[in-house]
C-alpha cells in the first residue's frame, strides 16, 4: 500500500479559526433551514404586538421626539441578540455531553476562536432578523440610516462575543446538568433586559432602577444603538456603547479561555 | 515520541480526593503500538488526556512528539491524533462535513481535507454514510467515524481511547482490521487504552498494566506472562491416585495447585513449554500407577499475569 505523503503540519491563525468553527456552526442551519425561518418570525411578532402598546403609551405615538418605532427598533434588535448570544453555550452541552467537544479540544484551534466562532454563529441569523424587521418597520414611519444601523450592528456585534463567551463558559460549568444552564441564563438575562431600558423606558421607573442601570453594560449598549438607529454619530453615548461591548468581550472571552482550560470534563 | 516523567493527575470531588493518575513513567518510541491494559477506573483516559494536552496534570512533566505538553500544547495538539473515549462526531452533523471540517481545524486546505477524506471514507468502509447525519448511524458506524477523523491530518502518533468498548467481537474484529491496514498506510506510532484482555493481547506489541493509577507491568505480552505466569500443565487423577500423583507432579514443576473435579481431583503445575512437557509427565505418571484421566496444557493470558501482578482478575471488573 502507498504511503500517503501530506503536506507538514499547516501553521493556523486566530482569524481562519474562528472561520471554520462559525462554518461548522453555521452548517446545522443550512442543513436545517426551517429553524431559521421561526427565529425570523419571533422577533416580527414581538415588535408587531409589542410596538402599538407602546405608541399607547406614549400617546400619539410620539416618545422623546421621535416616533416610537424610532426608539423601540433598536431595543428589539438587541433583545435578540442577547437572547441567541446567551444561548450559545445550549448546543455546546449537547457536544459537550456526546464527546464532539473535547474531540475538536484536541484539535489545534485557537481556544477564543471556539468561542468567537460560535457566538458569531448566533449572531448570523441576526443581521437577516434585523435586516427583516427594519424593513417591514419602514412604511410604518421608521427613518433608515443605513450606515449608522451597520456601526450599531457591529457594536452589537463584538457585545454579543462577548456575552457568547460568558454563555459558553456557563455551559462548561453547567455540564452536568441542563437545567442549571437554563435556569442561570433565564435568571440573568430577564433583569438585564429590563434594566437596560431596552423594553419599556426607564426614565419613568423608580430611583433605584435607575441606579442599578447604570451598572448594567448592556444600558450602555442600548442607548448607543438608539442614537444610532436614529441616525447620529456626534454622540459620546456611542463611545460609551462601544467601551461597553469591548470590555464585555475581553471579560468574556477571559473568563472563557479559563474555563475550558480548566474544565477536567 | 513519548516521554513522561512522574506525571499525576488528582481529581478533588466535593471533599473527596481521587488519585486518578499516581505517577507515570513512560517512554515510547516512534512506531510502537502500546495498549494500556487496566480495569475501569485504572487511570488510563486521565494518562491520554494528560498526553494530548486536554488536562492539564497535577504533576510530574510529558513531552510528546518532542515538545513540553505544559509548555506548547497547540504544537503537540497539531501533531498528534486523538479519540476518546465517547463519540467524537457531533450528532446533528452530516458524516462528510464533519470529515472535512476536521481537517479545517487543522490546517488542511479544502482539497487535502477532501482528498484525505475520501481515502478513509474508502479504508474505513463509511463510503456510502457519507450524507447521512450522525446521530442516524449505528454504534460501529460511529466509532469508525471517529476513527476517520482522527486520522484525517495524517498525525505521526495516535492515541485511541477504548477504539472498541460496547462492540460486538465481528464489530471488533472488523474494526482491527481497519486499525492495522491504517497503520500501514499512514506510518504511525500508536496508543490505545482497552480493558479487553484479548485486544491487548492480540493487537498490542507492547502491554502497559495500570491499576490504581500506576504501571504494574510493561513489556510485550509474551514476555509477561512467560515472566509473570508461564505454562500450565493440569491432569485429571481419580482421589486413590491423588497423592501419588501430588508428589511425582512437585518434582516435575513449581507452583502446585489443586482444586476437586468431576472425574477426581485437578492437579496444576508451572512448567516451561508446559505442552512439549505434557508427554514425560504423562509416562512417568503411568510409570508411577498413576491412572491419567484428563490432562490439559495451558499457556498463560494476561489476566494470570494481572492476577499474579494484583490478586485480582480483570474479568472481575467486566460487566
Ligand atoms: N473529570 C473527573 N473528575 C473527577 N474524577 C475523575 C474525572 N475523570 C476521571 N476521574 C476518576 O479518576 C479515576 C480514573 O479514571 P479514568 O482515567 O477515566 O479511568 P479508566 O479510563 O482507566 O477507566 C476514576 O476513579 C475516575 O472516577
Ligand atoms: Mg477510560
Amino acid at each position: 500500500m502507498a504511503v500517503l505523503t501530506l503536506p507538514a503540519p499547516a501553521r493556523t491563525n486566530v482569524v481562519t479559526d474562528v472561520g471554520h468553527v462559525w462554518w461548522r456552526e453555521t452548517l446545522t442551519i443550512l442543513r436545517d433551514p426551517f429553524s431559521l425561518i421561526f427565529s425570523l418570525l419571533q422577533p416580527l411578532v414581538f415588535l408587531g404586538l409589542f410596538g402599538p402598546l407602546l405608541s399607547g403609551l406614549a400617546g400619539n405615538g410620539e416618545l422623546f421626539g421621535g416616533s416610537s418605532l424610532q426608539w423601540f427598533l433598536p431595543g428589539v434588535v438587541v433583545m435578540i441578540t442577547m437572547f441567541g448570544t446567551s444561548m450559545t453555550g445550549s448546543t455546546l452541552q449537547f457536544e459537550i455531553m456526546t464527546g464532539a467537544f473535547e474531540r475538536i479540544l484536541a484539535t489545534p484551534l485557537s481556544r477564543s476562536a471556539l468561542m468567537i466562532g460560535r457566538a458569531l454563529k448566533e449572531l448570523t441569523p441576526l443581521v437577516v432578523q434585523a435586516a427583516i424587521i427594519t424593513l417591514v418597520a419602514i412604511p410604518f414611519g421608521f427613518v433608515l440610516y443605513p450606515l449608522h444601523v451597520l456601526v450599531g450592528l457591529l457594536i452589537l456585534g463584538v457585545f454579543g462575543v462577548g456575552v457568547g463567551a460568558l454563555s459558553y463558559a456557563l455551559a462548561i460549568a453547567a455540564r452536568k446538568s441542563e437545567w442549571i444552564f437554563w435556569a442561570v441564563q433565564q435568571a440573568l438575562l430577564f433583569p438585564l433586559l429590563i434594566l437596560s431600558g431596552m423594553m419599556l423606558p426607564l426614565e419613568t421607573g423608580p430611583g433605584w432602577m435607575q441606579v442599578v442601570s447604570k451598572f448594567n453594560p448592556l444600558t450602555y449598549i442600548v442607548d448607543a444603538e438608539r442614537v444610532l438607529f436614529a441616525g447620529s454619530f456626534g454622540d459620546v453615548t456611542i463611545l460609551r456603547g462601544l467601551v461597553a461591548a469591548l470590555v464585555t468581550a475581553a471579560i468574556g472571552l477571559w473568563v472563557g479561555i479559563r474555563s475550558i482550560r480548566r474544565a477536567t470534563l | 515520541m513519548i516521554h513522561t516523567e512522574s506525571l499525576a493527575r488528582t481529581f478533588t470531588v466535593g471533599k473527596e480526593r481521587i488519585e486518578a493518575v499516581r505517577g507515570i513513567d513512560l517512554d515510547v518510541a516512534e512506531g510502537e503500538l502500546v495498549a494500556f491494559l487496566g480495569p475501569n477506573g485504572a487511570g488510563k483516559s486521565t494518562t491520554l488526556r494528560m498526553l494530548t494536552s486536554l488536562l492539564p496534570p497535577t504533576s510530574g512533566s510529558a513531552s510528546v512528539a518532542g515538545i513540553d505538553v505544559l509548555a506548547r500544547p497547540a504544537e503537540v495538539r497539531r501533531r498528534i491524533g486523538y479519540i476518546g473515549q465517547k463519540d467524537g462526531a457531533g450528532h446533528n452533523y452530516r458524516v462528510w462535513d464533519e470529515l472535512l471540517m476536521q481537517g479545517r481545524f487543522y490546517g488542511m486546505s479544502k482539497a487535502d481535507a477532501a482528498e484525505s477524506g475520501e481515502e478513509l471514507l474508502r479504508t474505513l468502509d463509511l463510503d456510502a454514510l457519507r450524507m447521512r447525519k450522525v446521530s442516524s448511524l449505528s454504534g460501529g458506524q460511529k466509532r469508525r467515524l471517529d476513527i476517520a477523523l482522527g486520522l484525517i491530518h495524517a498525525p505521526g502518533l495516535l492515541f485511541l481511547d477504548e477504539p472498541s468498548t460496547g462492540m460486538d467481537p465481528q464489530n471488533r474484529a472488523n474494526l482491527w482490521e481497519h486499525i492495522m491496514r491504517i497503520r500501514e498506510q499512514r506510518v504511525t506510532t500508536i496508543v490505545l487504552t482497552t480493558h479487553y484482555l484479548d485486544e491487548a493481547d492480540a493487537m498490542a506489541e507492547r502491554v502497559v498494566i495500570i491499576d490504581h493509577g500506576t504501571i504494574i507491568a510493561d513489556d510485550t505480552a509474551e514476555t509477561l506472562k512467560a515472566k509473570q505466569a508461564g505454562d500450565r500443565l493440569t491432569v485429571v487423577v481419580r482421589p486413590a491416585d491423588a497423592a501419588a500423583a501430588r508428589t511425582l507432579l512437585g518434582t516435575e514443576g513449581s507452583e502446585l495447585s489443586e482444586r476437586p473435579d468431576d472425574d477426581g481431583t485437578a492437579l496444576s503445575i508451572r512448567v516451561d513449554a508446559a505442552s512439549h512437557a505434557m508427554p514425560g509427565v504423562l509416562a512417568r505418571l503411568r510409570d508411577a500407577g498413576v491412572d491419567v484421566v484428563a490432562a490439559a496444557a495451558r499457556r498463560p493470558t494476561l489476566d494470570d499475569v494481572f492476577l499474579n501482578l494484583t490478586g485480582r482478575s480483570l474479568r472481575e471488573g467486566e460487566s
